[in-house]
């Protein structure tokens, strides 16, 4: 009989060695769970973000930004699905995971909490939101849990079109009138600090980053992708002549980094306790889209129960 | 399991990428049927043309080795090294062996 202290040593091993761990392995208790809340909230982030876009589907400015459009939320919506079956390969059951979103127990990225004023903010999400969640999951290719870096190596390859159907969007609008751009710009301005807060609570206030690490279900800090996803975008943003909404922005010749200004942590704090501007609505849609389709999951089982009669017949 | 009757069942999908190739196992999901899971499988698998033929089977039929008992369940292979074309002297010269 190997007692727990000696598994865990095994399961470090194994992660220092860069061994996937596999659903059927043993693992730390704390590890399990600590996988389960961040792969459901990475779930329902996907699932809770078709909904800004979804408000404008029926509104793109041509045929051919609705299919894109369409295309896009119809991969967010599948996103969703590989992450949901990775919790489940942990064993809790969709049913529970749903309701957990649902009942408003689990969180989602709070990024989506934010309303989409004008077209422009379809752009800024697909070129800053999209681009914020594509460092982190690249990061997480490589995490230490086979079904979930399995899951993040299919997103990341659909991922890349989103970002650059978003930036495609902000440029055509910078090129257009003068009110195009200035909506190009006021969707920047709306959207860049929600994006920055995206990456999470700086490493300084990131307690279980440390463990995290550790286990290599993280392997960069929240700050460092933080500070890649600045340095990358400002270039992008100077490229269309739109503005980073931050004055204390500035080139560093001793780091090679952008200097930047203070994120408001408590606007991010509020947001997550759900006093953000779309917090409620959010949460009744997906409420709403669940009570409101339960007779299809219902009248499916009935089908498929006919059908098996018949078959047996 | 005491679960909902008006859940899904979840299936494992199986996708051949190309003709000539193996079905390859891609993830999950949950299907009233297997048509419809052939139909969602589609949906979620295949936007991108990842595949021409699509498997599906129940998670609840798929059986698996134990992870803990891998060490002896594979070490009979460990020691049979003349499994291995490379185990064997060819004479200087022979050509096509």
């Amino acid at each position: 009989m190997t007692d727990v202290k000696n598994l865990e040593e095994l399961f470090q091993a194994k992660i220092d060695a860069e061994l996937k761990i596999e659903p059927k392995d043993w693992m730390p208790d704390a590890y399990r769970k600590n996988l389960i809340r961040q792969i459901s909230q990475h779930a329902h982030s996907e699932v809770v973000g078709m909904l800004p876009e979804g408000n404008w589907i029926t509104r793109a400015p041509s045929l051919k930004r609705k299919a894109i459009l369409l295309a896009k939320v119809q991969d967010e919506g599948g996103h969703g699905l590989y992450l949901y079956s990775a919790v489940e390969t942990m064993g809790v059951s969709r049913e529970q995971t749903i309701d957990d979103l649902l009942s408003g127990k689990a969180k989602y990225s709070s990024i989506f909490n934010y309303p989409t004023l004008t077209w422009a903010d379809i752009g800024a999400i697909g070129w800053l939101v999209d681009g914020a969640a594509i460092m982190n999951q690249v990061m997480l290719c490589r995490t230490s849990y086979g079904p979930y870096a399995r899951a993040m190596v299919r997103i990341c390859k659909e991922e890349s079109f989103h970002q650059r159907q978003g930036y495609e969007i902000m440029a055509v609008l910078a090129k257009g009138t003068p009110e195009q751009k200035e909506m190009a710009q006021d969707a920047l301005n709306r959207w860049w600090w929600p994006s920055l807060m995206m990456f999470g609570p700086t490493d300084a206030n990131s307690p279980h980053s440390a463990q995290s690490m550790k286990w290599k279900i993280k392997r960069q800090s929240n700050d460092e992708l933080r500070q890649t996803f600045i340095d990358r975008t400002v270039q992008q943003a100077e490229v269309i002549g739109l503005t980073i909404p931050d004055p204390e922005l500035k080139w560093n010749e001793a780091t090679q980094h952008y200097d930047w200004g203070a994120i408001d942590w408590t606007e991010f704090n509020n947001v997550v306790a759900g006093n953000g501007p779309c917090n409620k609505e959010r949460l009744a849609a997906r409420n709403k889209a669940h009570s409101e389709g339960a007779w299809v999951r219902e009248a499916a089982v009935a089908y498929a129960a006919k059908k098996a009669k018949k078959k047996a017949a | 399991m005491s679960e909902n009757p008006n859940n899904w069942p979840l299936w494992e999908i199986f996708i051949q990428s190309k003709r000539g190739l193996d079905h390859k196992h891609v993830g999950s999901l949950h299907a009233a049927d297997a048509d419809m899971a052939i139909e969602n499988a589609r949906d979620v698998y295949t936007r991108r043309n990842e595949g021409n033929s699509i498997w599906v089977v129940k998670s609840e039929h798929i059986h698996a080795s134990r992870p803990e008992d891998a060490e002896s369940f594979y070490d009979p292979a460990d020691d049979k090294v003349y499994r291995h074309p490379t185990f064997y002297t060819m004479p200087e010269g022979a050509k096509y062996i």
